[in-house]
């Protein structure tokens, strides 16, 4: 049985995905992950999660483009030049 | 993606490739290759400082060897299991080191003569390896590379180890600093073996699918540049007449011996045969401990 492990590297950190290990059970996957990824003092905290119980999403449509919704979605260099070059000129005053 | 050219195209640039994706054979068997060496020399790896755990000079350093050997061996188990998961069994690979059928890497075939060797082992052999780590960081295979923080992590504390560890020979008796100076000697040529032949990066297929990130002379340059000024400070001498920086800041050196090199790797090195047999003695006398497990 796999167990994916997740690190915490100190506290208030995110757990991050850190590896894995092969174990029959929860108490001997500890043992191992204790071993592999803490007796440096490295973790504050592990999480060990059955691979088989991680539920992925990976496959994200994005047909419509919709950058509107983010800051990619917006070039303002042009316009800003454009608006601070018209500051104290004639045309804008009158 | 399922198509080899998109998926050139997508590590070449700098992509990288989750356990679970397609990936072509090729890059499964190439990659599968070169990860199960690396946790066989890992394992192996052990074997040369080993001998020294119970004949360390004081208390201090037997605990820093001993917490060193339990580092390599823990690289080793975090490895195996990023080449299970590609999908050759934890068995299969101990049983094609063991027959010899499986490589690992050349500095660990020799033997050490002297405490002088643990030192310049965990120094510049340490050195020689992080060197390589290092570049795996970037590796396309995501899985591969993120292990390789830690052990990068963990190696900077084996570097200082070997460090300290020749800062007190040189610094002490002049028998001491021949200790120092002699197991260089023996080293230098394996050392200088230890990142291949100067194939240049676009032949070199490990480059191609971006396994590696950098070039065999890349890598050796890069440990000639750090490393023989370390060497020269503390008045030890380099055992190669031809060493020399150029002008265009490229080292130059006698040619490695590669005859050597490929002697030895093949599983013909003067403690080849000892090592492997130490191995396999311990593989079968705890099998009852792997099958309790399996069986719990």
């Amino acid at each position: 049985m796999i167990w994916e492990v997740f690190r915490r590297g100190r506290a208030g950190a995110a757990f991050e995905h850190s590896g894995s290990v092969e174990a029959p059970d929860a108490e001997f996957a500890e043992a191992w992950a204790r071993e592999q990824y803490g007796r440096r003092g490295e973790s504050v905290a592990l999480w060990l999660v059955p691979r088989d119980a991680v539920h992925v999403v990976d496959d994200w449509a994005d047909e419509f483009d919709l950058k509107y919704r983010r800051v990619d979605g917006y070039s303002i260099k042009a316009r800003l030049k454009e608006a601070r070059s018209r500051v104290g000129s004639t045309e804008r005053r009158s | 993606m399922r198509d080899e050219q998109a998926f050139i195209e997508y590590v070449q640039g700098g992509g990288q490739v989750e356990a679970g994706d397609w990936m072509p054979d090729d890059y499964r068997a190439k990659l599968l290759k070169f990860v199960e060496m690396h946790a066989n020399s890992e394992l192996m790896g052990v074997l040369p400082e080993r001998e020294w755990i119970l004949r360390a000079p004081t208390l201090q350093r037997k605990l820093a060897l001993t917490a060193k050997v339990q580092d390599e061996v823990g690289h080793a188990q975090l490895i195996y299991r990023v080449a299970e998961d590609l999908g050759k069994p934890r068995d299969a690979m101990f049983a094609d080191l063991i027959s010899g059928k499986a490589k690992f890497h050349n500095v660990f075939h020799y033997p050490t003569k002297t405490w002088g060797d643990v030192g310049v082992i965990a120094w510049l052999v340490d050195a020689a390896a992080i060197i390589s780590q290092k570049a795996l960081l970037k590796c396309s295979y995501a899985p591969y590379a993120r292990i390789m923080k830690k052990i990068c992590w963990e190696e900077s504390f084996h570097i200082l180890h070997g460090r300290d560890v020749i800062l007190a020979m040189v610094t002490g008796t002049p028998q001491q600093f021949e200790l120092v100076q002699e197991a260089l000697n023996r080293w230098w040529g394996p050392l200088m073996q230890f990142h291949g032949n100067p194939i240049p990066r676009d032949e070199d297929p490990m480059w191609f699918w971006r396994i590696k990130s950098q070039g065999n002379e890349e890598a050796r340059q890069q440990f000639l540049d750090g490393y023989v000024p370390q060497i020269l400070e503390l008045g030890l001498e380099v055992p190669d007449p031809k060493l020399r920086k150029n002008e265009e800041g490229v080292w130059e050196y006698s040619e490695p011996d590669w005859a050597e090199l490929k002697h030895v790797v093949t599983g013909h090195g003067p403690r080849t045969a000892e090592r492997l047999a130490f191995r396999a003695r311990f593989l079968e006398q705890e099998q009852w401990v792997r099958d309790a497990l399996v069986a719990a």
